[in-house]
């Protein structure tokens, strides 16, 4: 039986932190300006370190000369490729980047080479000085010439062409799903890419001390505008060859990261090198438009999407075919191409479903992981597709897609466990927040007040519906350690330190440690000091990507505080002659249920504890339980300990004369689970609402003659506060078993189902589909004229998805899988699903037995 | 962040010791007001002069004075935020106080002074890059290049005039004054510019644009609207400013239409201009006037959205500007 279970039942409510709209415990800090960034930190003898980046979308360098640039007096070091040739990257399967390049360039901004110098005009000087000589190599700027000139190859070592990653699966019996099908209906959608666009550009600062008594040489320490210090720890120990336990990665105050500082990246390994040549600190600061050219933003995806359906719209059958623009390099990129496919069946239960997804390397800035990972861009087609089908058969899209939602404590076709779901709950609450049904019963006046005013403005609501993941069921590189690890040490005059390696990124993680451990101890979250993101001081947590933070360090948290609590309670148990289950914790005192004035303060428990016990110092960890996936090749992508659920209604006014979209309002209501502060889960929502809305109306990261059109942000267009719609954020669904005190995540799921909405909602207004994102009003302008054009005119066409036609077959030999013998059974022992303890776990990917699985309503 | 290049900076205190200052410093010298758009450009190496002459001292540049009745002067130093807050000039100039409330964001409207923006540079998606990114694609003939990127096989640049109250001023037909050591002159603000993308303007080296006169705005109403993606923080990608003088029978007495960010300079639509005088503003006639002022525009693909796009919304916004002073004045019934 799992030890945190055992400790203690979940803390019976009311609570006392949790569930309170308490300020972000460092609010004060981030908005005074008080918050030390990485490029805050100064040192003695610092250095600025920059990188000399490549000028050609693809080529191959003949030659490299620094010697003028160390001879320029302040120039301390100067590092090539062949400094640093140890290949890396984030995925193990994706080892495919060197620091500096070795041979060949592959996108504008490849850095070629770095540069330590006394101050920023020397650096930036150095670097001119830099020659470097290149033979230019035509460049492939999208899928479709990545897959049209295989003998152009950007990385040698892939099999086929350009391909970098192809997948396909088959769920069900799609063919006969197929068949049992009214009404068939196929659609081509287009998605571009974005970037994250983090208000802190990325930046680091690295020392090395030198102590020649040690074999290694000496230690490292890396403060690093990064979501994952973990990961960044072991790259850079790989590229570096110092083992990890001499190199130390902190992540300080991070200004946004959206996935944008979720990979180990040039500067940060070769501030490192630098340092360790110099023997001085070394910074690096990136500019805003290297932050463009660093990327792993939303992968461009093109994707073509069949469905089957009955004549009541319920689905029998779904082929969904995703082709990624990858960009340069692997990153995330493998993760991302099975995310274009593997939640579809998450939020609609699709009995039979076939997935085949690709992944192309072009000359452009790579892409990776951003807020949503790999899932807007096929929630954007699967939305909008499923709208036309309503539209099609004449049925209305509230109840199509109700008829075909995800029921809770189920399992999909591909093999995924369900866990709590209050999808329904989210529509109809959307529905009813927006007055949906008396909106589109008035559609007929508003359009005769429209005309009778002679207003060229529409107006439109659409709808769409979401899932994401509550963190990635499995780590990026296979082990069975913990995915978080929480400390606690109480000190003998009432304070409590936590110990995490989770990484604020501004979404609060660390916030959230606070409340749980002082909701858990009965103390207030202001007694707690917290430290983070730091690999030598903290126990480690994978990192800020997956939505995983508060689900896993939380109840990694819950377990070390119970662990904490369960010794005060037996010193405070003997003190006060009580049985210890007689005990709670809260306000600073241990007093008894019955009689709470019969009590003792927190500090007299923690010293009597420390005097019968020791050092009060307790750990908690968690790792996801194994058998919530398939077990077949790639399945560890898309599960998740639990799923968090959104819906979205769009409310759009579009003009028809300017074809300028305004999106009036959008409301959201999200399955949090229990809303560990309801403040900061409406500040994620509203924040994924905003990041979906530029996404949907105007951000493009896109390229003209081999580099980036707009790398900067005034002309990258993120929306403004002025431009940006009302958000009513409606949070909805019961506590999660899984979750801590109940919480799922905020942070990425309520993205998905914006874009769609508003796409929707502007059908709706107008009557003309968009199946490209962004939806900009010259996409628009055009289409309103090709429907409307007079007699006598010649409009242009409308824009139109052109689909990507294969001479072969699909690269990728067909994983057929079906989840037959796999349904839930209720769990003998009790309703709380287990987790495998550290060291117990089934072997990875193994069918273990069924007593794992969840049951609704167990006894708690 | 990018990192400014090295430069000197003086401080005059007074307008004549300014002027001198840039005389005697040559063309290694540029005068700085708000330096919002100065300073990005030196970032990006735009601009690297040796000098900067700062202006923000020079009491001869401030002050808004005058009456509807005689004019109103304007110091060029005048921040962008004073000149769309001030009464006089929300009342009876109200395409400037538009205009100037449209230019950027608020903190930079703080900073920004109505003669930077009369002067603003001609903008171009090749050229307001980085000197990295210029590097990368190899120049353009405006800064280290020899060739047109827009336009290749044209022998001028095509960067946009992008300044919003430039063509709001030349509607409202606007004197400007310029100042240097070899003397001042006034001149109607349309000669401040040229239809050239590397030199737009008439303005000397050394002069220094002192102040701005706007005439008489008894029975006149102006507007100006602004296309653009965003509610702030854009240069224009369009820009309509548009004066009206109604007769008493209701007729049009004389009609300004200025558009802005469609060529290298602030371009009058002088057929429609001269179509809409002394006529009765029939629905008909402004949609025909508006048809005749957008071919004026002639976009290039060197700015935000599509070139279709730009020139398509021209004619609507210069009809739904028409339409804003003509319903605005049958609205208020006098006049």
């Amino acid at each position: 039986m799992d030890e945190w279970r055992r400790l203690q039942p979940r803390k019976a409510g009311p609570y006392k932190v949790v569930g309170k709209p308490l300020p972000k415990v460092d609010a004060y800090s981030t908005v005074t300006g008080r918050a030390i960034y990485a490029d805050d930190i100064i040192l003695p003898r610092m250095l600025y370190g920059g990188l000399l980046r490549s000028p050609h979308p693809h080529a191959r360098i003949i030659s490299i000369n620094t010697r003028k640039a160390r001879e320029l007096p302040g120039v301390l070091a100067v590092i090539t490729g062949e400094d640093l040739p140890r290949k890396y990257g984030i995925l193990p399967s994706s080892q495919d980047e060197t620091a500096l390049a070795v041979d060949k360039v592959r996108y504008v901004g490849d850095p070629v080479a770095a540069v330590a110098a006394v101050d920023p005009d020397t650096l930036e000087q150095a670097l001119r000085l830099i020659e470097v000589e290149y033979e230019v190599l035509p460049a492939l700027m999208s899928i479709e010439e990545a897959l049209a000139r295989p003998d152009i190859k950007i990385h040698e070592e892939t099999r086929n062409g350009n391909i970098h990653k192809a997948v396909s699966y088959e769920f069900g019996d799609i063919e006969a799903g197929f068949a049992a099908a009214d009404y068939v209906r196929e659609d081509w959608f287009y998605y571009e890419g974005n970037n994250h666009v983090p208000i802190e550009t990325h930046a680091c600062l690295a020392r090395w001390e030198p102590d020649p008594h040690d074999p290694i040489g000496g230690k490292l320490t890396l403060w690093s505008s990064t979501q994952t210090p973990h990961y960044v720890h072991r790259e850079v120990s790989k590229v570096l060859g110092i083992p990890p336990s001499h190199l130390r990665v902190i992540a300080p105050h991070v200004g946004g990261g959206f996935g944008g500082k979720s990979d180990p990246f040039s500067h940060e390994i070769c501030a490192c090198e630098l340092a360790r040549r110099t023997g001085r600190p070394v910074k690096i600061t990136c500019t805003r438009e290297e932050v463009f050219l660093i990327h792993r933003g939303r992968h461009p995806v093109k994707m073509w999407i069949k469905t089957g359906v009955k004549r009541d719209g319920t689905i029998t059958a779904m082929h969904f075919r995703s082709f990624l623009d990858g960009g340069a390099y692997g990153s995330y990129g493998v993760a991302t191409t099975y995310y274009t496919g593997a939640l579809q069946p998450v939020t609609y239960a699709l009995p039979a479903y076939k997935f085949e997804g690709m992944r192309v390397f072009t000359n452009k800035p790579p892409c990776g992981p951003k807020r949503g990972h790999g899932t807007p861009q096929p929630r954007f087609a699967v939305e909008v597709h499923l709208d036309k089908i309503a539209a099609d058969l004449g049925v209305d899209p509230i109840e199509l897609r109700k008829r075909n939602l995800v029921r809770p404590y189920s399992r999909t076709i591909n093999g995924l466990r369900i866990t709590s779901c209050a999808l329904e709950e989210c529509l109809d609450q959307v529905v009813s927040r927006s007055g949906w049904r008396e909106f589109h019963a008035a559609r007929l006046a508003r359009e005769a007040e429209a005309t009778r005013q002679s207003s060229p403005v529409r107006h439109g609501m659409g709808l769409a519906l979401s899932t994401y993941i509550c963190g990635a069921g499995k780590p990026i590189y296979w082990n069975d350690m913990p995915h978080s690890a929480v400390q606690i040490r109480l000190d003998r005059g009432g304070g409590v330190t936590v110990y995490c390696g989770a990484t604020d990124i501004g979404q609060g993680s660390t916030s959230v440690l606070a409340y749980i451990v002082a909701e858990e101890l009965g103390i207030e979250p202001e007694r707690i000091h917290l430290e983070t993101a730091d690999t030598t001081l903290t126990p480690v947590d994978l990192g800020s990507y997956s939505s995983r933070v508060t689900f896993m360090a939380g109840n990694a948290a819950i377990q070390a505080a119970r662990r904490l609590k369960e010794l005060l309670h037996s010193v405070a148990a003997e003190r006060l002659r009580l049985p210890p289950d007689r005990l709670e914790s809260s306000d600073g005192f241990i007093y008894c249920i019955d009689d709470p004035q019969v009590a003792l303060s927190f500090e007299q428990a923690v010293q009597l504890a420390e005097a019968r016990y020791g050092a009060l110092v307790a750990a908690g960890s968690y790792a996801p339980p194994e058998d919530i996936h398939g077990d077949f090749k790639g399945a560890g992508v898309g599960p998740s300990p639990a799923y968090s659920y959104s819906a979205c209604v769009a409310l759009v006014g579009v003009d028809i004369e300017t074809g300028e979209v305004k999106v009036e309002k959008l409301w959201l209501a999200h399955d949090v689970g229990q809303a560990i502060n309801p403040l900061l889960v409406a500040g994620q929502v509203e924040g994924s609402a905003y990041m979906g809305y530029g996404e949907a109306l105007m951000e493009q990261q896109i390229f003209r003659k081999g580099r980036h059109k707009i790398p900067s942000i005034l002309d990258y267009k993120i929306p403004t506060t002025l431009d940006t719609p009302e958000i009513e954020t409606i949070l909805v669904g019961q506590p999660d078993e899984e979750g801590p005190f109940g919480g799922k995540e905020a942070g990425q799921g309520p993205l998905l189902p914006v874009i769609p909405a508003i796409a929707n909602a502007i059908y709706n207004a107008v009557g003309i589909r968009i199946d490209e994102v962004p939806i900009t009003p010259d996409k628009v302008l055009r289409a309103l004229k090709a429907a409307r054009s007079e007699p006598g005119e010649r409009p242009l066409p409308p824009p139109r998805v052109t689909p990507i036609v294969l001479n072969e077959r699909w690269p990728a030999r067909l994983i057929r899988w079906s989840p037959e013998q796999r349904e839930p059974r209720p769990d003998p022992t009790n309703g709380h699903h287990q987790h495998p303890r550290q060291g117990e776990s089934a072997p990875h990917g193994a069918a273990s037995t069924s007593s794992r699985l969840p049951q609704k309503g167990g006894t708690a | 962040m990018l990192r400014l290049p090295p430069f000197r900076y003086l401080a005059p205190r007074t307008l004549s010791e300014a002027t001198r200052l840039l005389a005697e410093e040559g063309p290694q010298a540029m005068p700085v007001a708000g330096g919002t758009d100065l300073l990005p450009n030196m970032k990006r190496r735009q601009f690297t002069p040796a000098v900067l002459v700062g202006l923000r001292r020079l009491r001869e540049l401030k002050g808004i004075s005058g009456s509807p009745d005689v004019g109103v002067r304007i110091g060029a130093g005048e921040t962008l935020t004073s000149i769309s807050n001030h009464p006089l000039i929300r009342a009876h100039y109200p395409a400037l106080a538009l205009a100037a409330a449209a230019v950027s964001t608020p903190q930079l409207r703080n900073a920004g002074t109505i003669g930077g923006n009369i002067l603003l540079d001609t903008r171009c998606n090749y050229y307001n890059q980085t000197e990295f990114w210029r590097h990368s694609i190899g120049y353009c003939m405006k800064r280290d290049g020899s060739i047109c990127l827009v336009a290749p096989g044209s022998p001028r640049c095509w960067a946009i005039s992008s300044a919003d109250t430039a063509p709001v001023l030349v509607a409202l037909q606007a004197r400007v004054r310029l100042v240097s050591v070899r003397g001042e002159r006034e001149i109607p603000i349309q000669e401040l510019f040229y239809d050239d993308g590397m030199r737009p303007y008439t303005r000397e080296a050394d002069e220094i644009l002192q102040e701005i006169w706007l005439p008489p705005a008894l029975g006149w109403r102006s507007t100006y609207l602004k296309l653009r993606r965003r509610g702030s923080f854009d240069f224009p990608i369009l820009g309509v400013a548009v004066a009206l003088r109604r007769e008493p029978d209701g007729r049009i007495g004389d009609a300004r239409i200025t558009l802005g960010a469609v060529a290298s300079h602030p371009v009058e639509a002088e057929e429609a201009m001269a179509r809409l005088r002394g006529q009765q503003p029939t629905p008909t006639l402004l949609q025909e006037v508006a048809t005749l002022a957008a071919k004026r525009a002639r976009p290039l693909d060197n700015a935000d959205l599509t070139i279709t796009y730009r020139k398509q919304l021209t004619p609507i916004y210069v009809r739904r500007a028409l339409d804003l002073l003509v319903e605005a004045e049958q609205g208020s019934g006098a006049e």
